[in-house]
């Protein structure tokens, strides 16, 4: 990334001093980051450390305490569109009648007048994120006939066909299968050779340094943020995890063979 | 006989009306509101009476409109505020305003034409009877253009109508995913006040004919009929409408053969046709796993 012209650079998401609760028990206090444009920003950390909870107060899907969010300088209203967002699978009602492509056109819908209905140019789009993903013999199938893979690509081609240029992602991994994860992989590589920003919820210490360039570590409040070689450190993973890492010690271990291959590799 | 086609044709409005705002209540897992509502708005119709003095359409409608808007809100503001079940909220708001509702028309028994088992469980029947007129019937020069109860239900069932067709798109996303419509800049409160705006209107209309029970059943049973079948939100709003039709047509047959209550008739067909869809359902998920036994 180029920092000389740094005065005209805003980042696409800036958080600050962003506190939340839920049920008045505090979830997140006090986190405060900025992220780069063009790359893929995982944000990490244990159950019920308010990793989904950041991700919704940043959308402005539950109301924050205080803080402020922007999306490229500016207030979320201003940046809708430029702005996809992808909820967790479970938060949606796969029983609904509706089928792939009409998912799919909902990502058109912001773009579009109260009155107007999609065009044929909204449907070209619509059917070419489906191709990018790998859905399209699937365009008439009813959602509740998907698979759980197939159904996580259906909701990030709505975002594709938002061609928004900041996607934000509660979690697309969780619990698809490989060819979603090839899918998913193949999209990442895609946007950010377009220049676009990704910023995902993720579980998986396994794949967090080999999918993402950058990682914010929350565990309710921000404990690190940066690129992967400077902020993937034992340090970090130990104050994120806390007591739990008991469990995490041989993920650790794995991980920095596989930072100390990847080193080796580069060399 | 005009009498009879007045009827059908007032229910048919009703039952329709009711399917279409159902649909998106069922979607939207929200019945429950809808039943609220179509109680509530008793004390709408009673409030913007006695003040008014007056039964004409804007008027009652107003009335309903309000205290259906109220019921939703105090019943999310209950739950919110007071940490109560979001179940339990609509529970305790809409009987209280039902209950205060009943006691005022007793209260001004004599001045109000609304008896307290019509409003329960409405008399349709008795709709002919009650029509308006253009111009002076007395001297000839007016004529009658049909029962009241028609033509209210006739300009809700437009307004509901004309609202889906020109919002479906809004109102098919937020019924899909709430958070992601939000996400799109949609006015999601915004558009859940429009459809409980909708709700009273259509419920205040149905009324007089279904009563306040049974607009319940129409609300809830053809929608959810047409949930099990429909494979698109637009198929899912043709069958409701559909059924609700079906169920007009048998129950009023139904109530001719066995001389009883019209719109409990109708009511008990909508659960009929409801229950015949689960089983032709399950005759023919039954017959696919034999197919595919005799096939493997």
């Amino acid at each position: 990334m180029n920092r000389s012209n740094s005065n005209t650079y805003t980042s696409p998401l800036s958080v600050q001093h962003l506190s939340m609760r839920y049920h008045h028990k505090p979830v997140l206090t006090d986190v405060s980051f900025e992220i780069p444009e063009g790359k893929t920003i995982a944000i990490v950390g244990p159950n019920g450390a308010g990793k989904s909870t950041l991700l919704k107060g940043i959308m402005g899907l539950e109301p924050s305490i205080e803080g402020l969010v922007s999306f490229f300088g500016e207030s979320l209203d201003k940046k809708r569109q430029a702005t996809a967002y992808v909820p967790q699978r479970e938060e949606i009602d796969w029983d609904f009648p509706i089928n792939v492509l009409d998912v799919v056109l909902m990502g058109r819908h912001g773009h579009l007048k109260l009155w107007q209905r999609p065009s044929q140019l909204d449907i070209d789009i619509a059917e070419q994120a489906l191709k990018d993903l790998k859905m399209w013999e699937f365009k008439e199938r009813q959602i509740s006939q998907l698979s759980g893979g197939q159904q996580q690509r259906v909701f990030l081609a709505r975002a594709l066909a938002q061609q928004a240029t900041l996607y934000l992602m509660d979690e697309p991994f969780a619990g698809v299968d490989v060819a979603t994860e090839q899918a998913i992989i193949e999209l990442f590589k895609d946007l950010k050779s377009q220049g676009k920003t990704i910023v995902c919820v993720h579980h998986d210490l396994n794949t967090v340094g080999e999918y993402f360039d950058w990682i914010i570590f929350i565990n309710a409040r921000l404990i690190a943020a940066g690129p992967v070689v400077e902020v993937l450190t034992k340090e970090n993973l130990n104050k994120t995890y806390g007591g739990r890492l008991s469990l995490l010690n041989d993920l650790t271990e794995q991980m920095y063979r596989s930072q100390l291959n990847k080193a080796h590799d580069t060399d | 006989m005009t009498n009879d086609i007045w009827i059908i044709a007032t229910a048919a409005l009703v039952a329709a009306s009711c399917a279409l705002v159902g649909v998106f209540l069922i979607l939207r897992r929200q019945a429950l509101i809808g039943d609220a509502i179509s109680h509530s708005v008793l004390l709408g119709i009673v409030l913007a009476y006695i003040i008014t003095d007056s039964r004409a359409l804007p008027i009652m409608l107003g009335g309903a409109v309000i205290i259906g808007l109220l019921t939703a809100w105090l019943s999310d503001s209950l739950h919110r505020v007071g940490k109560l079940q979001s179940d339990a909220s609509i529970g305790i708001i809409f009987t209280l305003f039902f209950a205060i509702g009943i006691i005022l028309i007793s209260l001004y028994a004599g001045q109000i034409d609304l008896d307290q088992s019509c409003v329960l469980y409405g008399e349709i029947a008795f709709i002919p009877f009650d029509t308006l007129y253009i111009g002076n019937l007395d001297t000839g020069s007016g004529f009658d253009i049909g029962p009241r109860a028609f033509w209210g239900i006739g300009i809700v069932f437009m307004i509901v109508l004309s609202s889906i067709i020109i919002s479906f798109n809004r109102l098919k996303t937020i019924a899909f995913h709430p958070s992601l419509a939000l996400s799109l800049g949609i006015n999601v409160i915004f558009w859940h006040y429009f459809l409980m705006t909708l709700v009273s209107m259509t419920t205040v209309a149905s009324f007089e004919a279904v009563g306040a029970i049974l607009v319940v059943a129409l609300l809830v049973i053809p929608a959810s009929s047409a949930y099990l079948v429909a494979r698109s939100l637009k198929a899912m709003l043709w069958m409701a409408v559909g059924y609700s039709q079906l169920a007009v047509l048998i129950g009023y047959a139904l109530a001719f053969w066995l001389d009883s209550s019209i719109s409990a008739s109708i009511a008990v067909s909508a659960g009929l046709l409801l229950f015949v869809t689960i089983a032709w359902q399950k005759v023919q998920s039954k017959r696919k796993v034999l197919q595919s036994i005799e096939s493997a």
